[in-house]
C-alpha cells in the first residue's frame, strides 16, 4: 500500500544505519525535553546526524472534544493547550467567537483592560519558565529557583482573581468570570515594584555570564528566511531579526492604545538568530510586558475604575448561535502565533470543526533542520531555546 | 484583496483555476482547482505583488454531507501584512480504504510538512509527493482517522481497553 510507504522508509532508515552510527532515544522521560517529547537521534560519536521527533504522548484530541461540546464549554480545554499561558489561549479563542458573533467591538473597555492585564501577567510567567528551565538545561541552577520564586507571585495573583492556580477559565465569551478582586490593582503595582530589580538581577546573572554565552552564542543559528519558511513565530521569529508581533500587526483588543516596543534579536553576542538571541528576546519582552501592565493598572484605576454597576458578564450570551461560516483567528501568545480555525454550522451551537494551530508545534518543526550536525549537548541548548510546551504540540 | 488575487490568478493560470469564490463571511476565500494548487502557491509566494511567504495553518474539514473533504490554507504575508484563505475541495472516495488525494505544498512552505502530516493522521487526507507522510500524533499502527464524522472508537488497542 502506498499509504504505508513513508513508515516503511522510516523503519528502513533506522534499521539500516552503519556500524559507526548509533540510534539514541532522547525522551520521552528526559527532563530537557520539557515534557513528553521523544527525539530519536542518529548519532556518529558526539555528532547528531539526524533528529527525528516523535510527538503525541500527550495527545488529548482537542479538535474532537471541541466538536462535541458547545463553544462555551471548550474554553477550559483551551486552557490546557499551552498550560503555562492559559489566559492567552482562552483570550485568543474567545476573541474568535466574539468576532463571529459580532461582539468584537462591543466589549466594555474595562473588560478588555483586565484581559490584557491578566494576559501580560501570564506572558511574564510563561517567559520566566522559559528562561529558568533554559538555565537549568545549560547547567545553571540558580536562575531556575529565582524564576520560580517570582512566578509564584503571579500564580498567586491569578489564583486570587480566578480561583485556580494554572488553568483559569477566567476569560469568557463576551466578558469575564468575575471582576478583579478588590485590591488587585494595588497588589499588582506592588508586584511590579518588587519584580523590576529582581529582573535586573536575573538579567545580570545570566545574559552576560561567560559560561552561558559560550553555550548559547553562535549555536543553533536560525536565518530569517528559514524561520519564515518553517512557520516559526513569536520570540523565535523575532530573534531572527523580523519585527513581527501580532499585537501590533493585527492590533487586537486594546493593544493599539498601549505603548510598548517589540524587541528583536540583533546578534549581540554572536550571529543573528542564535540561541542567545532567542533567550534575550524573552528577557526584553518581560520588560515590555511590565510596561503594558503598568499602563493597564493606570487606566483601570482612573478612566475605567471599578463601580458597583459594572457587570463583567453583561454581554455573555446564553447560547452561542452562529450562522454557518468559517473564521481563522490569530493572536500573539508567549510562544508565538496561536490560531483557531472555526467552521460552524446552522441551527446548533456545536461547531463543525475547530482546529488549534499551536505555535510550539510549528516552532518545533524546525528542530530537525537546526539539529543537523550539531553536538548532542548543543541540541539540548537548541531545544531549550525553542521553548516548547508539549500540551500545545500534541493538543 | 481577494479580488486582486483572483484577477491575477486567472491571468496567469486561466479561468479554470478558480472553482468558486466565497465572498460572504468574515474571511472571504478562493476555491482553487486541485491539480493547480501547488503552482498557485508557488506563484503567490514568489510574486512581488503578493509575497505570501508565511503559511499559518492547514486544516482539513470533513464535509461528508456534500461528499467532500475541504482542505483550508491560511496564508499571511509578512512584508505586506495581509492574509488570504485558500480552499481545495477533494471528492470523498466511495470506499473507506481509499483516501482522498491532493498534492502536497510542502515544497513551497516547509511548515506544511507537519500540518499535512497532521491532516493525514487525523482526517485521512493523502498528500501526494509529501516527503515523509507518517502519522504524527496518533501511534503508527492506529486504525482509522479520528476526526472523520463517521469515526467510531475501537474497543481495544493492543488488548488495552480504550473506552
Amino acid at each position: 500500500m502506498k499509504y504505508n510507504d513513508a513508515l516503511a522508509r522510516y523503519q528502513e532508515k533506522i534499521s539500516g544505519i552503519t556500524s559507526q552510527e548509533m540510534v539514541i532515544n532522547m525522551g520521552p522521560q528526559h527532563p530537557s525535553t520539557h515534557g513528553v517529547l521523544r527525539l530519536e537521534l542518529i548519532t556518529d560519536g558526539e555528532i547528531v546526524k539526524e533528529v527525528i521527533p516523535h510527538m503525541g504522548y500527550l495527545h488529548r484530541c482537542f479538535d474532537k472534544h471541541a466538536e462535541s461540546v458547545n463553544f462555551t464549554k471548550t474554553i477550559p480545554f483551551t486552557d490546557r493547550l499551552d498550560y503555562l499561558a492559559s489566559m492567552n489561549n482562552s483570550h485568543a479563542y474567545v476573541m474568535g467567537v466574539e468576532r463571529m458573533l459580532g461582539l468584537g467591538a462591543k466589549i466594555p473597555k474595562r473588560v478588555e483592560y483586565i484581559r490584557i492585564l491578566v494576559c501580560e501577567l501570564n506572558r511574564i510567567a510563561s517567559h520566566l519558565i522559559a528562561i529558568g528551565t533554559y538555565g537549568i538545561d545549560i547547567g545553571a541552577f540558580t536562575p531556575f529557583m529565582w524564576c520560580f520564586r517570582d512566578r509564584e507571585h503571579i500564580m498567586n495573583m491569578l489564583e486570587w482573581a480566578s480561583g485556580s492556580r494554572m488553568l483559569y477559565n477566567y476569560i469568557w465569551i463576551g466578558g469575564l468570570f468575575y471582576d478583579l478582586p478588590v485590591g488587585f490593582e494595588e497588589r499588582c503595582t506592588e508586584f511590579v515594584q518588587y519584580f523590576k530589580p529582581k529582573l535586573k538581577e536575573l538579567d545580570e546573572l545570566l545574559s552576560t555570564n561567560q559560561i552561558f554565552i559560550s553555550r548559547t552564542a553562535n549555536i543553533g543559528v536560525l536565518p530569517a528566511d528559514l524561520a519564515i519558511n518553517y512557520g516559526c513565530s513569536g520570540p523565535m521569529l523575532r530573534a531572527s531579526g523580523i519585527k513581527w508581533d501580532l499585537r501590533r500587526i493585527d492590533g487586537y483588543s486594546v493593544y493599539p492604545e498601549l505603548e510598548f516596543d517589540i524587541p528583536v534579536g540583533n546578534g549581540e553576542m554572536g550571529q543573528l538568530g542564535d540561541c542567545w538571541d532567542r533567550y534575550k528576546v524573552r528577557v526584553d519582552e518581560i520588560k515590555e510586558s511590565l510596561r503594558i501592565i503598568e499602563q493597564c493598572i493606570d487606566r483601570l484605576s482612573k478612566d475605567f475604575k471599578r463601580s458597583p454597576e459594572f457587570d463583567p458578564r453583561a454581554l455573555v450570551p446564553k447560547k452561542v448561535n452562529l450562522k454557518a461560516q468559517d473564521y481563522y483567528v490569530r493572536a500573539e501568545n508567549p510562544k508565538g502565533e496561536l490560531g483557531f480555525y472555526f467552521a460552524t454550522q446552522d441551527r446548533t451551537d456545536i461547531p463543525k470543526r475547530v482546529k488549534a494551530r499551536g505555535p510550539s508545534f510549528n516552532n518545533l518543526s524546525v528542530l530537525p533542520e537546526l539539529g543537523k550536525g550539531v553536538l548532542i549537548a548543543d541540541l539540548i541548548a537548541i531545544l531549550g531555546s525553542i521553548d516548547i510546551v508539549l500540551g500545545e504540540v500534541d493538543r | 484583496m481577494i479580488e486582486k488575487v483572483k484577477i491575477a490568478l486567472i491571468e496567469v493560470f486561466g479561468l479554470e483555476v478558480i472553482e468558486d469564490t466565497q465572498l460572504e463571511g468574515l474571511q472571504p476565500a478562493l476555491y482553487i482547482a486541485k491539480d493547480q494548487m501547488e503552482n498557485v502557491c508557488f506563484y503567490l509566494r514568489d510574486s512581488e505583488q503578493f509575497y505570501f511567504d508565511f503559511l499559518s495553518n492547514v486544516t482539513a474539514v470533513d464535509d461528508s454531507e456534500n461528499g467532500k473533504f475541504i482542505v483550508v490554507y491560511h496564508l499571511a504575508s509578512i512584508p505586506y501584512q495581509t492574509q488570504l484563505t485558500l480552499k481545495v475541495q477533494v471528492d470523498k472516495p466511495e470506499t473507506e480504504d481509499v483516501l482522498p488525494e491532493l498534492n502536497s505544498v510542502s515544497k513551497v512552505w516547509k511548515t506544511a510538512e507537519w500540518h499535512e502530516r497532521e491532516a493525514y493522521d487525523l482526517m485521512g487526507v493523502f498528500f501526494v509527493n509529501h516527503p515523509d507522510l507518517r502519522r504524527i500524533l496518533m501511534p503508527d499502527d492506529w486504525e482509522g482517522f479520528p476526526l472523520r464524522k463517521n469515526y467510531t472508537d475501537p474497543e481495544y488497542y493492543h488488548e488495552i481497553p480504550v473506552k
